[in-house]
Order: structure tokens, then C-alpha cells, then sequence
């Protein structure tokens, strides 16, 4: 999941601002990786016969690892004095991890709304495979602007 | 074994604490692609959060079946970052047991303080168990 750091993004922050999208590759080893340093070690994220005995289609990515790399999209918009004071989700649809090249997640959002001076509330949309896999995604940001 | 519903408001406090490392959370940070700084980034708390919840979901009494369970929801509410240093404890409670048709659900919040009190982070999470046919 080697994303450049890029320059902050111009963006606005006006009630309907739209957030540039963000996409972020996964693999197997990502997987592995989150696994490692959140200490989730739950088998339907590296074996596909647990995941199967499940009835997963496949192997999946930790709901956290998505959440965490949409919180990652929310810092990269609003840049690294802002802080997320809230932050939720609901995991709508499990992220299957093929082996081998994997899965794009991308990550788009909006401002919804302007709660004060600097706390502005952003709705997220994260996507794989063209369809929504977390549901009610939310933060609150302080923007320090 | 059926879920136990009677085990809502039941709290676990574990007598550990968390001392957060710096290289943790450059490890998490690598992990979810989040460019470098010092402060923890917003879902770090979930690595605390997921170990103390273990009480809970394993709890004999409470009758879950962990081995079929998925991440439904999780919000955090933040007063402060996780910060390099930090000696952080968590309190979770049982706040929702409730069966769905063929899943199990159980919700948890787990309030993160340091060792002297200060409020850092509140970790909301439902776990619920997987049917074949969601």
C-alpha cells in the first residue's frame, strides 16, 4: 500500500466540497501487515479455508484495515494539524483480497456539513469493485484552519 | 449455548496497561499507508480496544461464538490523539446483546484513559456472528 505523499490537495472545505478521491492497492501482504501491527490474527484474513468455512468467498481484509486506510484518506485531505475527533462506520461488504495483484479500495468524500469555526463533519464513500463496502462512514474533522 | 442477554452493562477492567511505543505506531502507520508524524493515527485505539474486548466476547457467561464472528460496526470518539508514551488503560461494557434472526450481536465500548484518568478515546464496536447467507 506504498502511496506517494503527495501535496496537499487545494481542497474547499464548504458544506458540499467534494474530497478527491484516493485510491490504495491491496494485497495479501497488506493483510499480513495490518495483521502484524494491530495484532488481529483472525484467520479469514490470511487463510482461505477459514475464510471459506465462514462462508466467505475468500480471504478478506479486516474491516479495520479499511477503516484505516479511509482515515488515512481523511487526514491526507485536511493535512496533518488537522485531528479527527470522531470517526465511525458501518462494514457493509466484506473486502475479498484475491492472491496475487489484488484489490484497489478507493476512497472519495464529501463535506456534509460545517459544525463550527473548524470542525467540519465529512461523509466518506469507499469502494471496491464498484461497490460500497463500508456504510455510514462519517468523521468529524478539527481542520487547525 | 444461547446468547446471554442478562450481560449487558457488565464491565471488564483489566489491570495491565498500554504503554504505547513509538515504533508501534510507525508500524501501524505503515500499515494503513498513513504518511509520518508522531501521533498515532485515528484508529490506532482499536489495537487496545480489540485485546480488552477479549474478556467480554470470550466471557464463558456471555455465550458468543467468536470462532463465527465479524466486524459489523466501530466508531471512536476522540478527546485527544494516542501519543508516543502514553500509559493507557481500557474499561469496556457490554452495552448490546441481541440476537437477529440466525446472527449473534454484541455490542462494546471500551473508554480509553491514561493511567491517571485523563480521557484520551471512546471505542464503540458491534460484532456480530456470520451467517452463510448474509
Amino acid at each position: 500500500m506504498t502511496t506517494p505523499t503527495a501535496p496537499l490537495p487545494d481542497v474547499s472545505h464548504a458544506p458540499g466540497a467534494r474530497l478527491p478521491e484516493r485510491r490504495f492497492a491491496l494485497t495479501r501482504a497488506d493483510l499480513v501487515r495490518y495483521a502484524g501491527a494491530s495484532g488481529d490474527f483472525n484467520p479469514i484474513h490470511y487463510d482461505e479455508r477459514a475464510a471459506g468455512a465462514l462462508g466467505l468467498p475468500g480471504v478478506i481484509a479486516h474491516g479495520m484495515l479499511t477503516m484505516g486506510l479511509a482515515a488515512t484518506a481523511v487526514t491526507g485531505w485536511f493535512g496533518p494539524s488537522a485531528q479527527v475527533a470522531e470517526f465511525e462506520t458501518r462494514f457493509a461488504r466484506p473486502v475479498v483480497v484475491p492472491p496475487g495483484e489484488g484489490v484497489e479500495l478507493a476512497v472519495s468524500g464529501r463535506v456534509d456539513a460545517v459544525l463550527d469555526g473548524s470542525r467540519v463533519r465529512v461523509v466518506l464513500t469507499a469502494l471496491c469493485g464498484g461497490e460500497r463496502v463500508l456504510a455510514r462512514a462519517r468523521a468529524v474533522v478539527v481542520t487547525g484552519r | 449455548m444461547g446468547l446471554n442477554s442478562a450481560l449487558v452493562g457488565r464491565v471488564y477492567r483489566s489491570p495491565d496497561t498500554y504503554e504505547v511505543g513509538r515504533e508501534k505506531i510507525r508500524e501501524f502507520r505503515a500499515a494503513v499507508g498513513a504518511p509520518g508524524g508522531d501521533d498515532a493515527p485515528p484508529t490506532f485505539p482499536i489495537v487496545l480496544a480489540m485485546k480488552a474486548q477479549e474478556a467480554a466476547v470470550l466471557d464463558p457467561e456471555l455465550g458468543f461464538d467468536f470462532s463465527r464472528v465479524i466486524h459489523r460496526d466501530q466508531s471512536f470518539r476522540h478527546t485527544r490523539p494516542v501519543r508516543p508514551g502514553d500509559v493507557l488503560t481500557v474499561e469496556v461494557r457490554v452495552t448490546r446483546v441481541e440476537t437477529l434472526g440466525a446472527n449473534d450481536l454484541v455490542a462494546l465500548r471500551s473508554d480509553i484513559r491514561t493511567a491517571g484518568g485523563e480521557d484520551v478515546c471512546t471505542a464503540t464496536t458491534t460484532l456480530i456472528t456470520w451467517a452463510d447467507t448474509p
